[in-house]
């Protein structure tokens, strides 16, 4: 069974306040880039998948060429295989023109039909969530979001858990399928040394436009993007500075906020 | 030309954020002069369809039956496709919730159309065009999203308008959505249901929010959280330490990897007030913390602060307030 992991190089969330808006969109950000956290669990998901039943594993990634360390990261974790897609013809897609080229790479994969896709919930650079979707949407196939656990993966069927606000479904999907998973599904590993020493000896050739045959080029890059992101800047800052409310004992205190939020009009 | 909103509900009745949208929608369809389309997907949908022209609807879509009884994404983004080729809308709005975004992303990919998600704002260029306003890179930097062709789908995040007063003498037209037989639907079954407890007041719409954090130190801490909730009608919050503890439910957490809520007030008790928590309630109007340590990172975001032991300061603030408001 192939259990395939969409991936995404993002900032380090220690740094999402030091990435300078004008630079969003470049390929130097001038923070550590590292694999997309969410997408960790996607990978650890893979991983206990490939222990509980036969079947290997393969983390593909869209980007510049730095976006390898992603790949590097996966495979460190236990990722069989990895490739990355990179090509100047990809960049400045919107979501669906970054699903239509996951989408053909996955196409081309042996036995991707029997199995499953999987990816983190969104990135948190863009905190979109579309790329999963949009995946499932450019293959035909089903989508399930939100799952916090695996329950079976059988012959063409997987039963899986959905968190919905309201509650927690029991769904059964064809295969193959894209599930997006939520961080309650599993606490993903370390890397081990010898991870790392395979992830570093590994090649990690990039395969552009031209090695995706049947690509749909007028649905890739700015040119076909629906949407925009302009005018990016800081979100304000709070500007107001904190009044610390001193008293001798906590039920004065108490009384000195009372006095504060009341006055504030918050009830 | 209309606006197109699909409308969130459980077992019939709304999700308060629907109605927020569906607020800002009317706006935009006085502004456009459009007539504003409602869509709703459920087993059985009760007065759900009255109370969408009561807030604003020109005309509602009833997709109903056993076959929506549960949430399915296939299912549900084929009424959507269908309601959107019935009304042909330019801007399509729905509510930024799981399952709803499933949906939204779906029908959008699959008919081509632009979509952001988690928006705060919206509003119309002189061209007409819908222009949103959303937070990215978790919360640090914020984007214009524009779009290029038409229709335009947006998901909302909830309290980002008022809820608009409710007109039970308005008018509109009911009809019933026909779905044409999507093949492959049944791909996606519902083999089970559990339901959540059902908080009191849920995250996403409190207007004030009580919060625990690492100082709680355990399950029975959060009964001087609760208290103090139950006593100002808010909500429960929680951050990822306490989670990862087992000390509350994950539908509790606030951050980046939990809930992002805009109260006007959020009480933050034993938190150290790490980025990730940051993320998740910087938009609150009023932040109070309380903390022992008064070089905890919340301080800085905070609007009020007290140094203090939360199970002396919470309390206090308690029995203040019980007076103060008269309960």
């Amino acid at each position: 069974m192939r259990f395939i992991v969409c991936v995404k190089l993002t900032p380090d969330t220690e740094q999402l306040g030091e990435v300078r808006p004008e630079k969003v969109g470049s390929s130097d950000l001038g923070v550590t880039m590292v694999l997309n956290p969410w997408d960790e669990f996607a990978v650890e998901e893979a991983l206990l998948l490939t222990e509980r039943y036969r079947g290997d594993t393969l983390a593909i990634t869209m980007g510049g060429a730095e976006t390898v360390e992603a790949l590097k990261r996966a495979v460190a974790m236990g990722i069989g295989e990895a490739q990355l897609l990179s090509d100047d013809a990809f960049a400045g897609s919107d979501a669906w023109g970054t699903a239509t080229i996951l989408a053909q790479a996955i196409r081309a994969q042996d036995g991707w039909q029997q199995g499953l896709i999987l990816s983190g919930k969104q990135s948190v650079d863009s905190n979109s969530g579309l790329v999963g979707p949009g995946v499932a949407s450019k293959l035909g196939i089903p989508y399930v979001s939100n799952v916090v656990k695996i329950d079976e993966v059988g012959e063409g069927y997987a039963i899986v858990r959905r968190m919905l606000d309201e509650g927690m479904q029991t769904v059964r999907v064809t295969l193959p399928a894209v599930v997006a998973v939520s961080i309650e599904i599993n606490e993903p590993r370390y890397p081990n040394f010898m991870g790392i020493r395979k992830a570093s000896k590994m090649k990690y050739p990039a395969l552009g436009a031209n090695d995706l045959p049947g690509l749909d080029r007028g649905g890739i890059g700015p040119a076909a993007a629906r949407i925009q992101w302009l005018d990016l800047r800081k979100a304000p800052k709070r500007s107001a500075q904190c009044e610390f409310i001193q008293a001798a004992t906590p039920a004065e205190a108490a009384a000195l906020l009372a006095d504060r939020l009341m006055a504030e009009k918050v009830f | 030309m209309s606006i197109l909103v699909y409308v969130d509900h459980v077992n019939g009745v709304a999700k308060q954020t629907s109605w927020e949208i569906m607020g800002k929608a009317r706006e935009l369809a006085n502004q456009l002069d459009v007539p504003l389309a409602a869509l709703m997907i459920g087993g059985e949908l009760g007065d759900l369809p009255d109370e969408a022209i009561a807030y604003g609807a020109d005309s509602v879509l009833m997709t109903e039956g056993p076959a929506y009884g549960q949430f399915r994404a296939l299912a549900y983004t084929a009424a959507l496709k269908a309601a959107i080729a019935q009304v042909n809308p330019q801007i399509i709005l729905a509510s930024n919730t799981v399952g709803v975004r499933d949906v939204a992303a779906l029908a959008a990919c699959d008919l081509g159309i632009g979509l952001a998600v988690d928006c705060q704002d919206l509003c119309l260029d002189k061209g007409g065009s819908l222009q949103v306003t959303r937070p990215v890179y978790s919360g640090n930097i914020l984007a214009t999203v524009v779009y290029h062709g038409t229709p335009q789908m947006a998901t909302v995040r909830g309290r980002s308008f008022p809820l608009p007063g409710r007109d039970p003498d308005r008018s509109g037209a009911k009809a019933r959505l026909a779905v044409p037989a999507a093949a492959g639907v049944d791909r996606e079954q519902i083999l089970g249901f559990e339901p959540a407890q059902q908080a009191a007041v849920a995250l996403e719409n409190a207007a004030v929010v009580v919060s625990g954090g690492r100082g709680v130190k355990g399950p029975e801490g959060f009964e001087a959280i609760r208290e103090l909730a139950g006593l100002l009608g808010g909500a429960i919050g929680s951050t990822r330490a306490a989670v990862d503890a087992g000390w509350i439910a994950y539908n509790t957490q606030v951050g980046q990897t939990g809930k992002t809520v805009r109260p006007d007030l959020y009480i933050a008790c034993g938190i150290s007030g790490a980025i990730q928590h940051l993320a998740g309630m910087s938009s609150s109007r009023v932040i109070v913390a309380i903390n022992k340590d008064k070089d905890a990172p919340i301080f800085t975001a905070a609007r009020y602060g007290i140094v203090g032991d939360l199970f002396d300061v919470v309390p206090a603030l308690t029995l203040e307030l019980k007076q103060r408001l008269g309960k």
